[in-house]
């Protein structure tokens, strides 16, 4: 576990200084350009370009957390109101050894989600949504309170914040310098020395404008590959703390099946949260702050009886490939095997009738000709009648299942599934009833006849072939 | 001349080599010394949560005789059990005893499930979460206390910090074993 914090650090540092070269480098190379001296101009640049890192800095360290607690909409609570979620926090800080708890904040929305902001223990907070309370039982509760105080442990916040500050500062200066150059480009001419002098003038130019225009894509780039690295590293630990691996992605599947932008959230807050509410769908890639989220949960759910760092590691390797490290090293030293422990039991009335709710509604979507396939997730798929393709993917975890045979109904007889094809093209079909009737013509299509359908004929759009729909009670 | 030269460089280096190995082992040192506060500090937690239990028992039982009175023998036990486990001294036997007391509340419990009242009762409901906490809470301190040894008892048997421990008489610690596994979960009955 230290060995984590204490490689996060060494690589913090190292991100860091790399930006800060970067910013550096961009800095002096724009202060040449303007100036037109590279001693005096170069050094102005570095200076300027650090003197904005520093303001900036200084208003992220001093006022970040209380901004994003707030343009969140989130407030302080206290033991009573949320006693069970205030709980779970303990327990958590408990686990993880945190030292001192963090504050607990609520944030009124529908929508299921989860931050946390703090630079070191003593200061830190976690909130969460009143959609998430509603929705997760105590192991998924603990799974992303878990996620959090890991985030707050691994000091990710202090990082992120650093590496932040540090890209936007080059992204303002590019900015900057990239807008003067459109505005006022002509008076860098006039200052040049000598004639040959202007032309590599010209060179330089360009060069600064290609940094300019590549250094905050490279910078935001490095950044979001950290900013995924430390979502895995905060999965591994929730999963070391709770010793549940599963509860945290039960959660996840929850949070991010349901995932529609809360009402207050904007970029900058948005990837503190646990599933990017800005990207809910996202597939993930270079561009994403969270890895994608499907992953995430396999890769917890992969992890076997082990619950600790090597566990996870494992199953990383498992999903990504034999050669994708997640973890440093220094991380993985000296863990014993960790075993995942059982799951709490809870009287969760409101589970017991939302089952036999469902069991209801499947039974009757079963007399209605609808096929059931059960997936591994537990989820159940209905498939309606007249479903044409012949793989479907679980709307739940994304597993493809194939499709039995599509429903073919004969037109003159009514078995409920009948694997016959019938004989020849079809050219009468004779209706059973008032409501929805749907039967496959000759090219395979399948027709579905409205109750408002009064015609004699149908007409099938894909073939265009032309169908006599008889009144139910002929022959 | 060359010869106090080469004299001087040696003595230099020597000197500088000492100060070196000084300072190694006073950051190895002073590392095992951080890891073994930390077992400390995890042992005192699991202390602290086992004190909030003794302490919220006899609320628990004051709240299930209004509805059960008649299941004296039951709650008797969990009364002697807290004071017997508040009375224990060194480890051994607190932990005897802490574990008749988690005998005794799962025993509680099962009698809970009898009494739908009881059940529906906000105030035992607020109760029961906080059992459910605190015995999480346990648990967990208990983990994290592991967790501990088992990073300080790593760092005493690897090279380097091994030979500073052997120097300085570290010694491994034990971890805090559960001899029932079954222990932390909360029973459920089914009728």
């Amino acid at each position: 576990m230290w060995e984590a914090i204490r490689s996060n650090r060494r690589k913090s540092w190292l991100l860091v200084g790399l930006l800060g070269a970067l910013l550096v480098c961009l800095g002096a190379a724009i202060g040449w350009a303007a100036i037109g001296d590279p001693g005096i101009g170069g050094s102005a640049g570095a200076l300027g370009a650090l003197a904005l890192w520093l303001v900036l800095m200084l208003i992220a360290f001093f006022g970040g957390d209380r901004l994003l607690l707030s343009s969140a909409h989130a407030r302080r609570i206290a033991k009573e109101d949320m006693p069970r979620l205030w709980n779970v926090v303990e327990e958590m800080t408990i686990a993880s050894g945190l030292g001192k708890m963090p504050s607990v904040h609520l944030i009124d929305d529908p929508s299921p989600n989860a931050f946390a902001v703090g630079r070191q223990a003593e200061t830190a907070s976690v909130a969460v949504t009143t959609g998430l309370l509603k929705r997760l039982n105590r192991d998924e509760l603990q799974g992303v309170v878990a996620h959090e105080v890991g985030h707050i442990k691994n000091l990710d916040v202090r990082f992120m914040t650093i590496a932040s500050v540090t890209v936007g500062s080059i992204a303002v200066i590019s900015e900057v310098f990239l807008r003067s150059l459109y505005y006022g480009g002509g008076r860098r001419r006039s200052r040049s020395s000598s004639r040959g002098g202007g032309q590599a003038q010209a060179v330089i130019l360009l060069g600064v404008i290609l940094l300019a225009v590549l250094a905050p894509v490279a910078a935001r780039l490095l950044y979001l590959a950290c900013s995924r690295r430390r979502e895995y590293l905060a999965d591994a630990s929730a999963a070391r703390f709770t010793r549940y691996p599963k509860g945290l992605a039960s959660a996840l599947e929850k949070i991010s099946h349901k995932a529609k932008p809360p009402k207050h959230t904007n970029r900058a807050v948005a990837p503190l949260y646990i599933v990017n509410p800005l990207q809910a769908r996202a597939p993930g890639g270079f561009f994403s702050t969270h890895p994608p989220t499907d992953d995430r949960i396999r890769i917890l759910r992969s992890m076997g009886g082990g619950a600790g760092f090597a566990a996870y590691e494992t199953a990383y390797r498992n999903v990504h490939g034999k050669n994708q490290h997640c973890l440093s090293d220094g991380t993985l030293s000296g863990q014993k095997d960790v075993p995942v422990r059982p799951p709490t039991v809870e009287a969760e009335p409101e589970q017991e009738t939302l089952e036999q709710a469902r069991e209801a509604l499947d039974y009757l979507d079963r007399l209605a000709d609808f096929l059931l396939i059960p997936c591994v997730c537990g989820l159940r798929i209905k498939i309606p009648p007249g479903f044409q393709q012949a793989m479907i993917a679980c709307p739940r975890c994304g597993r493809r299942h194939d499709v039995p045979k599509a429903l073919e109904i004969a037109p003159t007889d009514a078995p409920k599934e009948s694997g016959q094809p019938a004989a020849g093209p079809i050219t009468r079909y004779v209706r059973k009833g008032k409501g929805w009737e749907s039967f496959k013509c000759s090219c395979g299509h399948a027709i579905h006849l409205s109750p408002q359908f009064g015609g004699t004929r149908a007409k099938c759009p894909e073939c265009g072939r032309h169908i006599d729909v008889a009144p139910p009670g002929s022959s | 001349m060359s010869g106090l030269f080469a004299i001087m460089m040696v003595l230099v280096l020597a000197l500088l080599s000492a100060g070196v190995l000084a300072v190694v082992i006073i950051v190895l040192y002073n590392g095992l010394v951080r890891l073994r506060q930390q077992v400390k500090n995890a042992w005192s937690q699991i202390d602290v949560q086992l004190k909030r239990r003794h302490d919220l028992i006899p609320n628990l039982v004051e709240t299930v005789k209004g509805y059960a009175a008649h299941e004296k023998e039951t709650l008797e036990r969990v009364i002697q059990a807290r004071s017997a486990a508040v009375k224990a001294q060194g480890v051994a036997e607190q932990s005897k005893a802490e574990q008749m007391l988690s005998g005794a509340l799962g025993r509680l419990m099962l009698i809970v499930e009898r009494y739908p009242d009881l059940k529906a009762n906000q105030n035992f409901l607020a109760l029961q979460e906080e059992l459910t906490s605190t015995e999480n809470r346990i648990g967990f301190a208990r983990q994290h206390f592991n967790d501990m040894v088992m990073g300080y008892n790593t760092k005493i048997q690897t090279i380097p910090t091994n030979i500073v421990a052997g120097l300085f008489h570290f010694k491994e610690e034990d971890f805090f074993e559960i001899e029932e596994p079954a222990e932390r979960e909360t029973p459920k009955v089914k009728f």
